[in-house]
This record gives structure tokens, sequence and C-alpha cells, in this order.
């Protein structure tokens, strides 16, 4: 039951593995309330959990009845679940709807799930990113517009709304037991698309360490933007061997050609043609600013993150 | 099992090529690096360990390279290595590259910028990253001379390596980029003269339209593909230290005295050489 004396947190995109693991983290030393578009989750006593939408009538319902004190935004529609215009629709009109409710409502902060998609993977991108570098994955593609405008809207509110102290955390690939991800489900495969001749330098984050980054993010409150990335670095077709799965070469010029193949083959929830130039060419983040201002390290090197699909392969062929 | 007799050559060529001495040179360079033994770049250790050890070959035997002063190059620490270009491939550097890197004051590993359509074509970009290559983002330098790292410039970029041989040790225009580089992250300037890559390739005109159609920054016609056997020389000045400064004609001026500087080592370089090839 929710108490007076404890602060109430929205936790958005519930039904992920990555807000499960932040719920965990919050339960007992705050009110968490669990809200998905998918489905109405399972939580533990006490966590009041609804399936709605942002950007629909119920959700403000949600504000009315609970004072949410801050909100923790990781709820976000992926290009395999719905069309591009739904996902429009869900993830910036409903991040606006947040933001607006949040305002009206008084919440007192607003932590922001970005990713790294942002930056855009470009031949010409200078390694380790900073925040300030300009945000260009729009430009190649409109299926990643929503991810842009999402960030452009949490900073407009951010500079004119300083008393939603909005936090925009932008991870880079997160992997783990449970997570869904375009990179995760990727690597989960037996038999994983590579573009031959490129392999681009990546980064990943075990998703225990990124929730634990949000739950840093949350209690420091230190409104901004923060790249959350590891120092250590990894090809993607490295990544690929480590993660026990064997690589189908894709060729790679003309580059119109690879993106015909996934499109053809349906490859839209682990290599989407919208995604191809990030096997192409790196974003790597400079990660310093968060680390430091948080004192934020990650507990789980690249072999423990890799090891889990590694595993899972092992065990499935164990099985048959 | 016929596998096994091609292994076995691939092998005993690494072995060739990767001599203990080479594992040596790499283990002492002052070179952080991940868990998979690569950089954010895309440097690794790996990898360069065979193209030193090739690279090596023809620095040795090939090009005969005379290096002088090289106890310039700071055994650790950011540095900025400036140089004339020539040559239309990228010889002088990989020269260079090699005697920082073989340094008997201390290796290190040198890293050279690379053109902006590398990245683009296949193995390549990711080959030339793996020995310590990137592209000439002043992005890339500025976090590269905050990591301590050493990198080699070349200011007059394609002006430089693209000219005729006509043209053979004229210093092109140069950049100012380099010299905002060195002030803004107080980054010492070691000069480096190079003799002899402008005669691996000689020049006698471009092909302009050709090099358009391309997409390529020219299109020399010379009288071989494949480089020429010349003697190189490499004439490290002493680091040159700049303070900041305000306007851009200050920053100029430093610029001509660094290539005031070069002049010199070059000059150096082609009194000493008794014979071109």
């Amino acid at each position: 039951m929710a108490t007076a004396n404890k602060k109430t947190v929205l936790v958005t995109g519930a039904a992920g593995s990555l807000a499960k693991r932040v719920i965990a983290r919050l339960h007992g030393r705050y009110n968490v309330i669990a809200v998905d578009f998918r489905r109405k989750v399972e939580t533990d006593a006490g966590i009041p959990s609804y399936l709605v939408e942002l950007h629909k009538r119920g959700f403000e319902d949600i504000f009315a009845d609970h004072k949410v004190d801050a909100v923790i935004h990781i709820g976000r529609m992926f290009a395999h679940e719905r069309d591009r215009t739904q996902r429009y629709n869900a993830n910036v009109l409903g991040t606006k709807r947040l933001l607006d409710l949040s305002r009206k409502y008084g919440v007192r902060q607003v932590i922001i799930h970005s990713t790294y998609y942002v930056y855009g993977a470009s031949p010409y991108n200078p390694a380790l990113l900073d925040e300030e570098a300009p945000l260009k994955a729009s430009e190649v593609t409109q299926d990643l517009v929503d991810s842009v405008e999402v960030e452009s809207l949490a900073n407009v509110y951010l500079w004119k709304h300083p008393d939603l102290n909005i936090t925009i955390l932008r991870p880079c690939n997160v992997l783990g037991p449970g997570v869904r991800n375009t990179m995760s489900i990727l690597l989960a495969r037996p038999l994983v698309p590579v573009l031959v001749g490129f392999s681009p330098m990546m980064q990943f984050l075990h998703v225990e360490d990124m929730a634990e980054a949000m739950i840093l993010a949350f209690e420091g409150n230190k409104p901004g933007i923060y790249n959350v990335a590891p120092e250590d670095y990894c090809p993607y077709q490295q990544a690929v061997t480590e993660c026990g799965c064997r690589k189908l070469p894709i060729p790679s010029i003309p580059p119109m050609l690879p993106r015909t193949i996934s499109g053809a083959l349906n490859w839209n929830a682990f290599f989407p043609p919208y995604l191809i130039n990030y096997f192409k060419y790196p974003v790597i983040l400079e990660g310093k600013l968060f680390r430091e201002t948080f004192g934020w390290k990650p507990k789980r090197n690249l072999n423990d993150i890799f090891s889990y699909y590694r595993k899972q392969k092992l065990a499935a062929k164990a099985a048959r | 099992m016929l596998s096994f007799g091609k292994l076995d050559l691939k092998e005993r060529a690494l072995a060739h090529l990767v001599t203990p001495e080479i594992e040596q040179l790499v283990a002492s360079i002052p070179k952080p690096v991940g868990s998979f033994g690569y950089d954010p770049w895309g440097y690794n250790e790996d990898r360069f360990k065979v193209a030193l050890g090739f690279c090596k070959l023809l620095y040795e035997k090939y090009f005969r390279v005379t290096a002088h002063g090289l106890d310039n190059i700071p055994a650790q620490g950011r540095v900025l290595i400036i140089g004339n270009h020539s040559g239309q491939l990228p010889m002088d550097g990989v020269m260079v590259g090699v005697a920082a890197a073989t340094n008997p004051h201390g290796p290190r590993l040198a890293r050279a910028m690379i053109e902006r359509f590398f990245p683009t074509v296949p193995w390549l970009g990711n080959y030339l990253n793996a020995l310590g290559g990137v592209i000439g983002d002043p992005v890339n330098c500025a976090k590269m001379l905050e990591m301590e790292e050493a990198i080699i410039v070349f200011p007059e970029g394609v002006r430089g390596s693209g000219k005729l041989y006509k043209h053979r040790y004229q210093l092109q225009r140069f950049g100012n980029g380099f010299m905002h580089l060195a002030m803004n992250n107080k980054a010492p300037i070691v000069p480096v003269g190079i003799v002899g890559c402008e005669e691996t390739m000689p020049a006698i005109a471009n092909l302009k339209p050709l090099a358009r159609l391309l997409g390529i920054p020219y299109a020399p016609v010379v009288p071989s593909l494949l480089p020429l056997p010349a003697r190189v020389y490499l004439n490290f000045g002493k680091p040159m230290h700049f303070s900041s400064c305000a306007n851009e004609a200050e920053v100029t001026e430093r610029v001509e005295e660094v290539k005031a500087e070069l002049r010199a080592l070059i000059e150096k370089g082609l009194q000493e050489r008794t014979s071109i090839y």
C-alpha cells in the first residue's frame, strides 16, 4: 500500500526487462507505479500496475489518482512492434503527453531512457562522441525520426521547465537475460547477418548495470543529457562469434543491397533495413560525464555479457 | 586435412613476421586497450603486430630508412608528429609509424589520419583502424591527445601527397588545424623532415577528370603502380611548444615557424643523401 512518507515513482515500459529491474531496485524504498502499453504487468504486492497507452485518455487518470513525484520513462515502442505511425504516436506524442502531465501534476523529476541510435551511424563519425555531438540519425532514415524527436522534445522541456528536473540517458547496446531490443534478439539467434568487409566497433552494457545507472541518475538528480557506456569496445563480428552465433555474410556493396535483402526477408525484428548502417559504421560513445557525475562503473564485463548468449545456445543444443 | 597444410603455411608466415622482437616492442608500447584488445577507434594489437612485422621489413630492406633524432619523440605523453607529405601513396606515414614503433628510445604507437572515404571501403576501413589509423576529424585528434597518444599529421593533406614530381620538396599550403590542436591540448609538436618518398612514386601529371569520376583525391600518371625502392631519410626535430594565442594571424605565424623548421630538416636529409635509389 502507498505510504505517505515515501516518494511515488511511475515507471513506464514496465513489462520490459530493464524496467522490471529498475522496479525491483525501487521497490520498498519508494511507492512504485508500473505502466505498460503492451500488457498489464504482474507485479509484487503493493505495486499498482496499469495497461495504458501514454497518448490515450487513461494515462491522465493515473496522475489524478496518485501523487506522482518522479517518472522514469523507459517504455518505447520498437520498430517491429507496430507500424510507423503508431510508433510515432506512442513514442513522440506519448512522451509529450507524459511531460505535459508531469508539469500539470507537479512531478519533480523525469528520467528519459533514450538510445545511442540518435547519433546516427556514419563513416565520418569520430569515436567517443560527446553529448554535444549532433543527432544525425534522422538524416539517414525516417524510422529513427521518433527517437530523435523524443530527444529534442525532452530537450525543449529540459530548458523551458527546469522544475521538471529532466535527465536524458543515452545508453549503448543494452544486453542480457530478457532484453528484447534489436541487438539482443539478434545475438540470441543461431545464425546472424554480418556485412561483408564491415565490423564496426561497438559498446555493450549488461541490463543490470543499466538498471543501476538509471537508479543512480534518479537518486542523484542532476538534470542533463548523459551517454551511458563502458570504456570497453568490441567489433560487431567478434561480438557475434563470442555470443556463439554463426555468421551469415551479406554483400555490402552496393549499399542498397543489404537493405533490400533485409526488407525482402522481413528481418525487421533483428536486422531491420533502417539499422543496417549501425552494423557498418561505428557509433562509439564517450561515457565519462555520466561515470564521473554519478560515480557509476559497470560491474559486468564484455565476457559476462556475451557468455549469457553463448550458454543460452549451448542449452538449446543440449535440449534438442 | 588439406586445410592443415594451409594453416601451417599461414602460421609459419606469421611467425616470420611477428618475431619475438616485434612482440616485445608492441608489449612495451604505452597503449591501453579493452578486454578484447581493442581501443575506441578499433586499434587492435594482434593485427598491428603483423603489419609492423611486414612494414619493418619494408623499412629496413626496401626503403633502407635512415632515421635521426628519434630521441625527440617523447617516450610517453601526448605529441603531434608533423611531417611533409609526398609520394601519392602514404608510404611516408607508414615509415614514420615504423620509426616511432621501433624507436630504441621508447616505442610509440603513432596514429595516422586516414582519408575520409576509407571507412566506406569494405575491409580496408576496418583494417586501417586496426593498425591505428583514424579519420582526420578534430574531435578524434583532441580525444587521442587527451588520452596521451602520439599522432602523425601531414598538414598539407592531399595537396602534399598528390603533387607532381616537378614540385618535389616544396611545401604546399598548410592547414592551421594542427596548430589549434597543439595549442588547445598543450601537445608538443615534433617536426619530421621526410626525404625519399617523393621518389617512390614520381608523378608526371594528375588526371583530374578521372579522379573526379572515381571519387578519389587525385589520379597520378606514374611510371610504376608500386612504390619504387627509394632510400628514405627521416630527420626528427626538437619538440616545439606553443602556448595558446588569441587571433588566427598569430596561429598562421606559428605554422610558418613549423614550416621553417621542416624546410631545414628536409634540407638536412637532402644533404646527407648520396644516392636516390
